[in-house]
């Protein structure tokens, strides 16, 4: 019988083919973009099915494949496990819904040559990596999925800053892999043996494992968007279009994570207690840090950018927790821990994908990403303002959604932690705690101000007016998704569950089963310590808020009358006087943007008699950009002009030079102990 | 048999908050009106609001979208749901299980977030005020209430509700410093949350620095009712909370009969009464703060409950 990697191969090998069909046809108009749309839907869904059979026959057991490709001895090694099968569904589901969107959305495309090649591709790489068994093949597939992704955030390259983003994206991007490299290096030891099998029977020295874990977090890290790693990742991926944003946003960020899981938690073997401190402060800061660069913005697709870097600070916060009870021989508390992550990734997945299509239909229907001149779109586009509502509560952490049962796993965890005997460990997790539920709360204000400034209010400008809704594909993918944050939201369980095939192998052990559980409720250790029904909570409101509605319209009155709305004795004014998202942030900005962004407001007013216009003007600072980045820049433009004569030299002093170095190297060896 | 006694106590639970709630509201109102030498609204007032508010026509404002018609009723059912899972008279409750403390709050954070949209729905500038202040409130109470949360999980060693108020009832809980700075704390939250003075003043329509009121100017008829009707259950929420978790006694148990839930439902009513007259005077005795003066008060409150989790992570016993 053929095993599962080897089917899962053929799905990779089928999307490659698109890939070329598309460089083909693409300069066919609309019916080469539907068709590449269809086989990339039609190739997720088989790769799906090709999954579920085998979650339902045997998820635990690996299946691996091996290809006489790559380096000529050691060949390509692939593998599917626990681990990779639930990274595999999040990369094809998102996949399949993007090209669902993309059967719609990609009409508007106006430069489909540039995007249809690739978007196959970027599927096929990030299922390779997935896939992958050894750091040839898993470093090949990384380089593969980070440049298809390139060209796509390029698709639009003559729009202001793209060019700009997608430059910034290739050198982090670059940066990423050269660490990934080095860190698959120090695993595969001085004996040199590449594949993941031979790395997880080896131990590594507490010294190497060390540096193991910060070329991870420099690797995977930048990848997914860690602070201070995560300039790119809000330049790169609003510049792509949409749905190559959700992939970019929901899907790519969480590779990045299967990576981090992939090396840390299964090559590396035990842990140390302390790599669980740097994982959690490096997870909070990202998630607090992350929120409140979202809130400050106005561009609703840099927005949900942003936002991705909070998730993935939560995500992170929730590995490091893992991580911190697994050195100390605490599984279940490890499994609750990971399993919170494992669920946020698929959490954020759903809405982070739903929120971007969102964004994508705006777009396309305004031809605006700047919020401040949207506005009143609630009226003009029903559905999609209804599903967008739906992803703005699940990722604000709210019952009964999705988004508010991982976060309230991870909260479980934390209150596991004052029996982890290390002092670092126990100021730090509830110092994180709170950040993770500060991060939560500002998450909620962040995106009451992208709906309320997008699809609330009235409409700031002429575009808005023109605006209708989308068509059915873009809204099928974007209601599947808002369904599916419900459902995940009533009955956690279900994924609970599911996920104890990924814990058991990596940390021995797994949540209880909550299926079983009377009414669907999920109870990570016992009824009488904490429990939650998101389907008791959910029927309990939808019940009583039906309930409230009927006797009101039953027994009291039911009349209605429109009016104008209330303006202070001033008539007919204009849109422009509603709040906007600057002047929404603004409190916010006043408790946190001291220290956050080292703004400050100056406000001019003219003097009595001047009829001069009254200024407030904000300036806000990138505290990391100009922290760490211009100064690096600053570096390297230095240290390439003054390099710069070196180039122009006589043969001679290139000879000197030469011999010179090669004296260095002699010495270095020969002082070598 | 058993069930149908379980459920008509749960039942009768959530019957009690909501009936109980307007008249707790009527009752500060009435202390808070006998402290400034004023007679005051009679105790039934709030009743007699609700009853005109939801017999009145809606005015609509034009551009109003179908959100800010469906919030009212979300509003008022997350709220009573909330309301409805704290233990007031009993203990262990058939659906007690159903959300702990954490997703109480989370409950309350929904109808937050509900009510700051409808702010801005009709894209007048008093919503948007209300609605940026509220939010801003929020990311700063939230935080607070959730390691509030936490200091009691951590005593207890639950966050459910039934099993904390059970354990604070207990002798095992001796005098503890995290307890009484989580009690500061969640009486700062508490007013906050409430939108009471000092952060913000519930019986203004005309300042600028109002918040809750802000956001609801463009409510009327039923509408507005059911909003009031939910700022009411809030206020007992937070009541509730306080006195179950702080003050635990008379509360009935699991196993208990007619009797001790009679016992508790006194004893319930006795601690509305002190919580309300403390809260009136407590608005008599201060002033309202600048608005920009809160996220001070509620930082204090954010650290307050921060140390006393850390503490509990130094040592249990503290």
């Amino acid at each position: 019988m053929i095993s599962g990697a080897a089917v899962l191969l053929w799905g990779v090998a089928a999307l490659l083919g698109t890939a070329v069909l598309a460089i083909a046809s693409s300069h066919g108009s609309g019916s080469g973009t539907r068709l590449i749309y269809s086989l990339t839907l039609g190739i997720s869904a088989a790769v799906l099915l090709v999954l579920a059979s085998r979650v339902a026959d045997d998820p635990v057991t690996p299946s691996t494949a091996e290809l006489p490709l790559g380096l000529p001895w050691i060949g390509a090694h692939f593998r599917l496990d626990a681990l990779s099968t639930f990274f595999l569904v999040v990369v094809n589901f998102g996949g399949g819904m993007a090209s669902l969107y993309g059967l719609g959305y990609g009409r508007h495309e106006s430069a489909p040559h540039r995007v249809l090649p690739f978007f196959p591709a970027f599927l096929a790489g990030m299922n390779l990596v997935v896939l992958a068994d050894d750091a040839f093949t898993f470093l090949l597939s990384w380089e593969f999925m980070s440049l298809a992704s390139w060209a796509l955030v390029m698709a639009h390259h003559r729009e202001q800053d793209n060019a700009r983003a997608g430059y910034i994206y290739l050198v982090m991007a670059s940066f990423g892999t050269l660490a990934l490299l080095l860190a698959f290096g120090l695993l595969a030891g001085p004996s040199g043996n590449y594949t993941f099998e031979a790395m997880r029977a080896a131990a590594s020295a507490p010294l190497v494992a060390a540096f193991v874990l910060a070329l991870m977090l420099l690797g995977a890290g930048s990848k997914a968007g860690l602070v201070p790693l995560h300039i790119w990742l809000p330049l790169a991926h609003p510049a792509a279009p949409s749905h190559v944003s959700a992939l970019m946003s929901g899907v790519m960020t969480k590779v990045a994570i299967y990576g981090f899981i992939r090396v840390i938690f299964d090559l590396l073997g035990e842990p140390a207690w302390w790599s669980g401190v740097v994982v959690l402060f490096l997870g909070g800061l990202t998630a607090v840090l992350g929120i409140l660069y979202a809130l400050m913005e106005k561009d609703l697709k840099r927005l949900l950018a942003y936002s991705t870097i909070e998730n993935v600070g939560v995500i992170f916060v929730s590995l490091g927790l893992a991580l911190a009870f697994k050195a100390n021989a605490m599984p279940s508390a490890a499994a609750l821990a990971l399993t919170a992550a494992l669920f946020h990734v698929l959490n954020h997945s759903f809405f982070k994908s739903l929120l971007f299509f969102g964004a994508g239909a705006v777009l396309t229907a305004t031809g605006e990403r700047d919020m401040e001149k949207l506005g009143g779109l609630i009226h003009r586009m029903p559905l999609t303002s209804f599903a967008f509502l739906v992803g703005c509560v699940a990722i604000s952490a709210l019952p009964p959604f999705n988004g508010f049962v991982s976060e309230w796993l991870a909260f479980q965890a934390v209150l596991q932690s004052p029996d982890l005997p290390q002092w670092g460990l126990k100021v730090m997790v509830p110092a994180v705690g709170g950040l993770l539920a500060l991060s939560a709360a500002l998450a909620a204000a962040c995106f009451v101000k992208a709906f309320g400034i997008t699809f609330l209010g009235r409409p700031r400008s002429a575009a808005v007016e023109l605006a209708h809704e989308v068509d059915r594909y873009s809204l099928a993918a974007m209601f599947t998704l808002a369904a599916l944050c419900l459902l995940a939201g009533i009955v956690p369980g279900l994924v609970i569950d599911g996920l104890s095939a990924v814990t058991l192998p990596l940390l021995g052990s797994r949540m209880p089963v909550q299926m079983a559980e009377p009414w669907l409720s999920i109870v990570p250790i016992a009824a009488s310590r904490s429990s939650y029904n998101g389907l008791l909570v959910f029927l309990f409101i939808a019940v009583s808020g039906s309930f409230a509605a009927f006797v009101i319209h039953r027994f009291a009155s039911h009349a209605l009358r429109r009016g104008p709305a209330w303006g202070c004795g001033f008539p007919d004014v204009t849109p422009a006087a509603q709040y906007t998202s600057i002047s929404f942030a603004q409190p916010i900005r006043r408790v946190f943007g001291a220290f956050a962004f080292r703004a400050r407001e100056k406000v001019e007013v003219p003097a009595p008699g001047e009829t001069g216009p009254a200024r407030l003007t904000v300036e806000i600072h990138d505290v990391i950009w100009e922290t760490f980045y211009l100064p690096i820049g600053r570096a390297i433009d230095f240290a390439t002009d003054h390099l710069n004569h070196l180039q122009f030299l006589t043969i001679r002093r290139y000879l000197t030079l030469v011999f010179l170095f090669l004296i260095v190297l002699l010495l270095v060896l020969a002082l070598w102990p | 048999m058993a069930l149908i006694l379980e459920l008509a106590v749960q039942g009768a639970q959530m019957m009690l908050v909501l009936l109980l709630a307007p008249l707790l509201t009527g009752f500060v109102r009435k202390v808070k009106a006998r402290l400034l030498r004023r007679q005051g609204p009679s105790l039934i007032q709030p009743y007699r609001d609700l009853l005109r508010l939801m017999r009145k026509e809606v005015v609509l404002a034009d551009n109003a979208s179908w959100l800010f018609r469906v919030t009212p009723y979300l509003i008022f059912a997350a709220t009573w749901v909330a309301a409805a899972l704290i233990p007031t008279f009993a203990t262990g409750l058939t659906f007690s299980w159903t959300a702990d403390l954490i997703a109480i709050v989370a409950l309350l954070g929904s109808a937050r977030f509900f009510l700051a949209l409808a702010g801005m729905d009709v894209g007048t500038s008093f919503g948007g005020i209300g609605s940026s202040r509220e939010v801003m409130i929020a990311s700063l109470a939230e935080p607070a209430m959730l390691l509030i949360v936490f200091s009691l999980a951590l005593v207890a060693g639950a966050t459910q509700l039934s099993t904390v108020a059970a354990f604070m009832g207990s002798p095992q809980v001796g005098l503890r410093v995290s307890l009484g700075m989580s009690l500061i704390a969640l009486v700062m939250v508490a007013v906050a949350e409430n939108a009471r003075i000092p952060v913000d003043n519930p019986s203004t329509h005309l300042e600028l620095t109002m918040v809750h009121e802000a956001m609801i100017l463009e409510y009327s008829g039923r509408h507005l009712a059911m909003i009031e009707f939910a700022a009411f259950l809030k206020l007992l929420l937070y009541v509730s909370l306080i006195s179950c978790v702080f003050l635990p006694w008379g509360l009935a148990g699991v196993e208990a009969g007619p009797k001790s839930f009679a016992l508790g439902a006194v004893a319930y009513l006795g601690k509305l009464a002190l919580c309300g007259i403390l809260l009136a005077v407590f608005e008599t005795a201060i002033a309202k703060m600048r608005v920009f003066r809160v996220p001070d008060f509620l930082g204090a409150a954010l650290m307050l409950a921060l140390l006393g989790t850390l503490l509990l992570f130094v040592s249990r016993s503290l």
